[in-house]
């Protein structure tokens, strides 16, 4: 495995017969890993009681500070998608998968030394800056090759993958509150030895994508491809170069569908817990709310394979409408949900809003697929994931600040989300419209045409 | 992403359906478990 020829190209190219149906696990086995991310905020507090132990003394780290690693993952996720997506285009997906472990690992190893040794800019560069570049370089590659394998259902593919990085939080917290436990002692919070024990299991479970990822071979056509029910056979859009794709409307009206979706979504998700507790009166309890979080990120997770595979059926347009449309409305009629007191009807209003905002994600490669053809699909996808990083800043701010805005001027707790529901509902409309104005990519932006006007 | 050019392939071997079950067990063991953590905890939610 060490031989470098390993990670060659060529070395993925499926042998005939190979089933296509063993490549979404080794998709699968990179998102369950770096969707770890997602279940960081298990870190928080032990993280700012490493000296006192039992409570925070003066010199712990404060909450507020931790807020930064998540962050700044996050951005890095963005910046390395967009920066390596042509990278991970031209060396293929072995390599990427591999940088990718090798990044998010390291994170892990690093930020335990950051831990240890109590220098937080070590934790930053560790698990935020090093593993955030996996986090990018890992979230585009396989959704890629998935496109790749699954050209009569994009959709249904990319769903399947993005999905495991919505369940990757489901696995990272009880396994972090574990291992946390396991290796707590009346000296330490057992941390540092958590980081180090995730960064090992986490870099043999990514390897076992690495090695098990395919590309297909030239001219490979999926058997019967084109029969199933009901699946529309959208063809992919004739090739763009991912520079000329950023030239194109289309590329920042989808950046702006993204962004739009992401930020009604990720505002809600950051705040579900006070938020169910306020509107609740205080009926629910922190434990109850917990719940309601664990069953938001279920929704999350199941969302992105559901709506993605609908939109083999009804299209992505459709789609997004549906999710722009719905999502309005129910984000409208939240606060009249809350003040009916019917926690039931609360709970089902965000669970669909939620799955819809797992479902914006898990669409867009399958749109740009579309739009502008498989060639450069995961270099344009890692350009487009900067949406992700501006609505990862947009949404809590919007929410928080409209928030506090409200209490200030002497507004109940309970009443006072009803106004950022309702700019979360007008943030959709304008998303809608984003969507409506998406029309075919002109052919003076298509590969093959460009060329033929330098051959002329 | 299909290959452009036809090297032969390094895997002389076509997949078996154990190896396609092998896979799916491997990410979907840990992804079951992971869900019926969540799913376990939002019970709660419903039993306030």
């Amino acid at each position: 495995m060490a031989d470098a020829s390993f990670f060659d190209r060529r070395r993925t190219v499926a042998p005939p017969g190979f089933n296509r149906w063993l490549v979404p696990p080794a998709a699968l086995a990179i998102h369950l890993s770096i969707g770890q991310a997602y279940a960081f905020s298990v870190f928080n507090l032990p993280l700012s009681k490493l000296i006192g132990i039992k409570d925070s003394v003066p010199g712990d780290w404060k909450l507020s500070t931790l807020g930064w690693v998540f962050s700044v993952a996050i951005v890095f996720l963005g910046l390395s998608a967009a920066v390596f997506g042509r990278w991970v285009e031209r060396v293929g997906p072995r390599l990427a998968m591999f940088a990718a472990a090798c990044c998010f690992s390291g994170g892990f190893l690093v930020g335990a030394l950051g831990i240890y040794t109590h220098q937080f800019w070590l934790l930053l560069a560790g698990y935020g800056a090093l593993g955030g570049a996996g986090l990018g370089l890992g979230y585009i590659s396989p959704v890629r090759t998935l496109i790749s394998w699954f050209p009569d259902r994009p959709g249904m593919a990319t769903g399947m993958a993005i999905m495991g990085f919505g369940g990757g939080a489901m696995i990272a917290s009880p396994l972090s509150v574990w291992l946390m436990a396991h290796f707590k002692t009346a000296t330490s919070m057992g941390v540092w030895e958590t980081f180090v024990a995730m960064g090992l299991i986490y870099f043999a479970f990514m390897m076992f994508g690495v090695v098990s990822v395919r590309i297909p071979a030239a001219g490979w056509k999926p058997a019967g491809a084109g029969t199933a029910a009901g699946v529309r056979q959208v063809p992919a859009g004739a090739n763009v170069e991912v520079n000329e794709a950023m030239r194109t409307p289309q590329f920042w009206l989808l950046w702006w569908v993204l962004c739009l979706n992401v930020t009604a979504g990720i505002g809600v998700l950051g705040q579900a817990s006070p938020m169910i507790q306020e509107v609740s009166h205080g009926a629910i309890k922190a434990a109850a709310a917990a719940g309601f979080v664990g069953l938001l990120s279920l929704a999350n997770m199941l969302g992105r394979f559901f709506w993605s595979s609908t939109s083999d059926y009804i299209g992505r347009r459709a789609t997004y409408t549906t999710f722009f449309l719905l999502g309005a409305t129910l984000y409208a009629l939240v606060p009249t949900l809350g003040r009916l007191d019917t926690v039931a009807l609360f709970v089902l209003g965000y669970v669909v809003i939620l799955s819809m905002y797992g479902g914006g994600f898990a669409t867009i490669p399958a749109y740009l697929r579309d739009m502008f053809g498989t060639m450069e699909v995961g270099a344009i996808h890692g350009r487009l994931l900067t949406a992700w990083s501006a609505a990862g800043v947009l949404g809590p701010v919007l929410v928080n600040y409209i928030r506090e805005y409200r209490i200030a001027q002497g507004v109940p707790k309970a009443e006072a989300y009803s106004v950022t529901m309702y700019v979360m509902a007008g943030l959709l409309v304008v998303g809608l419209i984003c969507n409506l104005l998406v029309k075919p990519v002109d052919a003076k932006h298509h590969y093959q045409a460009k060329d033929a006007e330098k051959a002329a | 992403m299909p290959e452009t050019s036809s090297p032969p392939p390094a895997d002389a071997n076509a997949s078996s359906p154990l190896q396609l079950v092998f896979s799916w067990l491997f990410v979907g063991i840990p992804l079951a478990w992971g869900v019926w953590e969540v799913a376990a905890k939002s019970l709660d939610l419903f039993t306030k």
